[in-house]
């Protein structure tokens, strides 16, 4: 199982997913850039990233917390997410998404 | 040396939960302390990012608060009188020539000590800053992250941008001044005081200050002035809001800052030290907490305290150096129990 995750500058990796860990987790044990300052407690959005559209009903919709922290990021848009608000269940497999520039710094 | 500086035993930069109980620790082993933090508060992380969600990893602590964990530590630190220089960056560190360490804060505070514990969890709490391509020209000029003095704003055409609390106390504490006044965020939802919403509310009701949903996308001016910000709705075409002074209120994130150039050694913005005295590069410096790193680390509080508790014993040798080290239990010495103001 994996995550796809691209970065601003296009370049893609493939990121091994474990049941049960968090989205952002899982960006940050594969060593891509992934700020998530306030580690994992949805108060700062710099695990800000953009699902690809396709993914979207599969990954559901922000909680009302998220929607409140994601005020703190820049450039939201309709696919925007915080990542430490995901977590990886089987039928996201393959789940792809873009990391944000308050993620990446 | 310089006539103002303060002078005592240890200097803690940053007064996060790890900071807070080194002076615990410090305390017990005779040594004063005086703490430079940039928030306007203690508590760091604590207080800052999760003041009211809890923490269920503190020893003995099944459940407590960011919050609660920072006022407990308050009081148990209240017998060694700590001093606080609060809303002060650490700017410049310097070593003397009789050893011990001078350490400048952006508000002019001068702290002379023979020991300096960096506590500084993820770096400094700063503004969020858009990232917008050449913001900086305007920093400071016409766009701002806080409110130093109101003046600064008076007959000006403000644009305030954020939907929290500093965005609307300031949208609506400016507008009595400024000459025009507007308020950007993102979607119609405030996360501020009911009361502070509804004044905005009025305000916008009243025609005495206009809202936009929107985000900001970009700034128009030049030479450092602003003429106008550009914005996007999220289902309309982007416009410009004519103002000549942005205030932003993004919250906080946190940076390294000046640690970075207080001539450590640094691994990613870590400061590596070693794990029987928690020192650094450098003699009679210490970090301990987020902001250190060696092999086995794990980000947690109690890892903190752990190297406060250790980090103290080097520290003694240090600034009591003609002292014999006595290692006591508080259930017992009735000398620990003094310092405390328990004794029977």
């Amino acid at each position: 199982m994996k995550l796809i995750v691209k970065q601003a500058d296009g370049t893609a990796t493939d990121v091994p997913a474990r049941l049960n860990w968090t989205v952002m987790e899982l960006i940050k044990d594969a060593g891509l850039p992934m700020r998530a300052e306030c580690g994992g407690s949805c108060a700062c959005a710099t695990c800000h990233v953009y699902i690809d559209p396709d993914w979207l009903d599969k990954v559901g919709e922000r909680n009302d917390e998220e929607a409140y922290t994601l005020d703190g990021a820049f450039n939201v848009e309709p696919n925007s997410r915080l990542s430490c608000q995901i977590t990886f269940k089987p039928e996201l497999d393959g789940l792809s998404m873009t990391l944000s520039k308050d993620a990446t710094g | 040396m310089s006539v103002d500086a303060i002078e005592t035993d240890v200097i803690v930069v940053g007064a996060g939960p790890c900071g807070l109980f080194a002076a615990f620790e410090l305390g017990l082993n005779d040594m004063r302390c005086h703490f430079v933090d940039i928030l306007d508060k203690v508590g760091g992380q604590c207080a800052e990012l999760y003041p009211e969600k809890p923490i269920y990893d503190i020893p003995a602590l099944p459940i407590v608060t960011g919050q609660q964990l920072t006022d407990a530590l308050m009081e148990q630190i209240k017998p060694f009188h700590p001093v606080f220089h609060l809303n002060q960056m650490a700017e410049s560190l310097t070593k003397l020539d009789n050893g011990r360490w001078r350490l400048a804060t952006d508000a002019g505070t001068v702290l002379e000590a023979p020991v300096l514990v960096v506590a500084a969890g993820g770096g400094s709490f700063m503004p969020k800053k858009p990232p917008i391509e050449g913001i900086d020209e305007y920093e400071g000029k016409s766009v701002f992250y806080a409110v130093r003095r109101m003046e600064t704003f008076r007959d000006r055409t403000v644009l305030v941008a954020g939907g929290g609390d500093s965005a609307l106390d300031w949208l609506i504490n400016l507008q009595p001044l400024a000459s025009s006044i507007q308020l950007v965020h993102r979607r119609d939802d405030f996360r501020a005081a009911p009361d502070s919403v509804g004044k905005m509310r009025a305000l916008v009701a009243g025609q005495q200050a206009k809202l936009h949903i929107a985000q900001i996308m970009g700034l128009e001016g030049s030479g450092g002035q602003l003429e106008g910000v550009r914005v996007k709705p999220d289902n309309g075409p982007e416009y410009t809001i004519e103002c000549d002074t942005l205030l932003a209120f993004y919250g906080l994130t946190m940076k390294l800052g000046p640690v970075a150039n207080f001539g450590l050694n640094l691994e990613q913005n870590l400061i590596p030290v070693d794990t029987e005295k928690f020192q650094t590069s450098e003699h009679g410096i210490f970090a301990i907490g987020d902001i250190n790193s060696y092999p086995g680390k794990l980000k947690l509080i109690l890892s903190g305290f752990h190297e406060a508790a250790l980090m103290a014993q080097e520290a003694f040798r240090i600034v009591h150096p003609e002292r014999k080290q006595r290692f006591q239990y508080t259930t017992s010495s009735s000398d620990l129990q003094k310092k405390l103001g328990v004794a029977a």
